[in-house]
């Protein structure tokens, strides 16, 4: 399951990721899995203690994970966004934007679509964008 | 009319190489056939029964001479000599091969056009008022609107992958001519107390096979807060509409289900969030932008002419058809002394909508000579020649006769939208354009249209609705059944500010009795009508569906 940012594939972290349920005031440093229905906003109490969130994408056509995004960089998360699942080459530009630092794939899928397909992701960026200064991206800690 | 800046043009021609290129990961097989048909949807590019469709965005109908011959020459050298325009001022090829795909957009591009977004889970291309910036009743232009939600909506990096299509649509004026009710998202331009302009905020309406009438989730928003809004809007229907299920995914069905009260408070929510981001909302418009789009739609330098024009009273006068056609295919212009006129794309036993190569460019001379090199295209698919003096009305008129362009029906009863219908498209359950061929034939008598007066018939080849039928005078949905067209008539429908949806007469009939059956309706309006100033809507609100029921089921 590689791993991909704007340098290229990476191997699988084989993050520990833990529910919203399981954090409790007293966990530690952890990643998150928050599924595409869960409140975001019972979220931002525990942003101080979660180096990731990981937002699942069940299917390509399914675009909730990027409206997720947007909510939680709104709301001020500011560690590491990850989107996990299947994603197509042609939407890591629309994932960064919408504050995902890194995508997550099936090694199937890798094997289809080379590192190369993936990182020329500044191709074609709308224009609306490229009109103001910095884009939707947030700086991640 | 707006133009490219840089970033357009790099836009445009980049997303044409970009899509040169996911064709090309198709064929050696980095992306599935279900990873590429939304990349090729959002390009505008169909599959449909017997070829690949390409539909061009006109963005809010609005075209330049050069333009049109543009879409001429396409018609001409990639298809068979004509374009269909479409109901969301859009045109689009049938015959489109796909090793041509490429070389159309990249000539498109050259004319500051493309087919992005005119298909796909995404915002489609706006649309507005056909007559904006030309209309008497007018409060403001829509268009800089319009092509600012064109600007903000293209590529959307959020709301590419919606639970379904999108559509938006602006007017700025009282009089509805953009169908803004039957709209994902209508906005209606108007002035608060204090006079300052903004956007009556309409949502959830569409026609389909749930037709719903949009309701106003907003009463009055600043201008300023426009796009915020709309992204609140999206943001809420991306995370929550439904997608298990496709004929209940669009925000219609979403606004029906969670109430407009809990919508609105849950599109509040967001936009309030929005507006309290750090730096500000991340898409408020900047405003030099905004006074550069404003700037291209500002009223081209009309002529200060006496309102009557001689000239076109003395050739009335000498010529019975110009003045039937003048009558009925002019509108008033906001300009004394000018008109904004009608083409009726329209011929009596032709394709609604389909315009020949030729007729294309008869149109491209005549928008550059009579009417400051402006063309619109209507959702009713005619052409509109926005800005002409009515003493160039005569010579305008001569032009179109030669065309074969000079229908004297704009707003009668061979006025009629239909859609591509099972001659075309892979969805239709019936035929469209013959129904549309025989009613036109039935009623070309011009003095019969003209004493028939203003009537809508909209004609869908299947319960999908892009030929509006629900909100027709007369609606007629072709179905399928066992094997055999069968056609449903819908009563009493109305696209205006006064929208209602049309009310089903009875049992469908066969292709055949569609013709006599809305004979003998309109027979019945006839005998029915106070005077020839109630039009059939008006007759059929005061005395019901009951005798017009008798009358199409009378054989």
């Amino acid at each position: 399951m590689p791993i991909i940012t704007d340098t290229g594939f990476a191997p699988d972290d084989d993050l520990a990721l833990l529910c919203l349920d399981d954090l409790t005031d007293s966990t530690g440093q952890a990643a998150l899995d928050l599924p595409l229905d869960a409140d975001p906003d019972a979220v931002p109490r525990h942003f101080d203690r979660l180096t990731h969130i990981v937002i699942p994408f069940p299917g390509f056509a399914d675009g909730r994970g990027f409206s997720l995004a947007r909510r939680l960089r709104a709301l001020g998360y500011r560690g590491r966004l990850r989107a996990a699942g299947h994603l197509i080459p042609d939407q890591y530009a629309f994932a960064r934007f919408c504050g995902f630092d890194e995508v997550q794939i099936s090694s199937e899928q890798a094997d289809r679509q080379a590192e190369s397909q993936w990182t020329i992701h500044t191709r074609a960026l709308p224009p609306f964008l490229r009109r103001r200064t910095g884009g939707w991206t947030q700086p991640a800690t | 009319m707006y133009r490219y800046d840089e970033f357009d043009h790099d836009y445009v021609r980049a997303r044409v190489s970009e899509f040169r290129d996911q064709t090309q990961r198709r064929i050696d097989g980095a992306l599935t056939e279900d990873e590429y048909k939304p990349l090729r949807l959002q390009n505008g590019l169909y599959l449909q029964l017997h070829a690949y469709m390409l539909r061009v965005a006109i963005p809010y109908g609005t075209l330049n001479s050069r333009q049109m011959r543009t879409l001429a020459m396409i018609a001409e050298r990639w298809d068979e000599g004509y374009g269909h325009f479409t109901t969301r001022q859009n045109i689009q090829y049938n015959w489109t091969r796909l090793t041509d795909v490429g070389d159309i957009l990249d000539a498109l591009a050259d004319v500051e056009m493309h087919a992005i977004q005119t298909s796909g889970n995404c915002i489609r291309n706006v649309t507005a008022d056909h007559f904006a910036g030309a209309a008497a009743d007018e409060i403001e232009d829509p268009r800089p609107t319009a092509e600012l939600i064109r600007q903000w909506s293209t590529a959307h990096p959020e709301f590419a992958f919606l639970p379904r299509k999108f559509k938006v649509a602006v007017t700025g004026s009282p009089n509805d001519r953009a169908v803004t009710k039957a709209h994902d998202i209508g906005l209606r331009m108007l002035r608060n107390a204090a006079g300052e302009a903004g956007y009556e905020v309409i949502v959830g309406g569409g026609l389909g096979r749930t037709p719903m009438i949009g309701k106003v989730i907003r009463d009055f928003l600043p201008k300023d807060d426009l796009l915020p809004y709309l992204e609140a809007i999206l943001r809420v229907y991306n995370l929550h509409g439904r997608r298990d299920n496709k004929y209940k995914a669009r925000i219609k069905i979403l606004v029906h289900e969670t109430g407009i009260e809990d919508m609105r408070a849950q599109v509040e929510a967001e936009f309030e969030r929005q507006m309290h981001e750090e730096g500000g909302p991340l898409v408020a418009p900047d405003p030099v932008q905004v006074a550069r789009i404003e700037s291209y739609f500002a009223p081209p330098a009309f002529e200060v002419l006496p309102d009557r024009s001689e000239t076109l009273e003395v050739a009335m006068a000498n010529d019975a058809a110009l003045k039937t056609w003048v009558e009925n295919n002019t509108s008033d212009h906001r300009a004394s002394g000018h008109a904004i006129v009608t083409v009726a794309i329209k011929g009596t036993g032709e394709a609604p909508g389909d315009a020949t190569t030729a007729q294309m460019r008869v149109l491209a001379t005549l928008g550059e000579r009579y009417s400051h090199d402006e063309l619109r295209i209507s959702h009713e698919q005619n052409v509109i020649l926005p800005h002409v003096r009515k003493d160039d009305l005569p010579a305008i008129f001569s032009a179109l006769r030669k065309a074969g362009l000079a229908s004297a029906n704009a707003g009668l009863i061979t006025d009629i939208i239909a859609c591509p219908g099972l001659d075309y498209c892979a969805l239709a359950t019936a035929r469209s354009i013959p129904v549309a061929q025989d009613l036109s034939r039935r009623f070309a008598a011009p003095e019969r249209a003209a004493a028939i007066g203003n009537f809508t018939i909209k004609i869908s080849g299947c319960i999908n609705a892009c030929g509006h039928h629900h909100v027709g005078h007369v609606g007629i949905l072709g179905l399928e059944k066992s094997g055999i067209e069968n056609y449903q008539i819908t009563l009493g429908g109305d696209h205006t500010e006064t929208m209602a949806v049309g009310e089903r007469a009875g049992p469908g009939i066969s292709a055949e009795e569609v013709g006599p059956a809305i004979e003998r309706l309109v027979d019945a309006y006839l005998d029915t009508r106070v005077d020839e100033t109630e039009r059939f809507i008006d007759t059929y609100r005061r005395i019901g569906a009951e005798p017009f029921r008798q009358a199409l089921y009378a054989a």
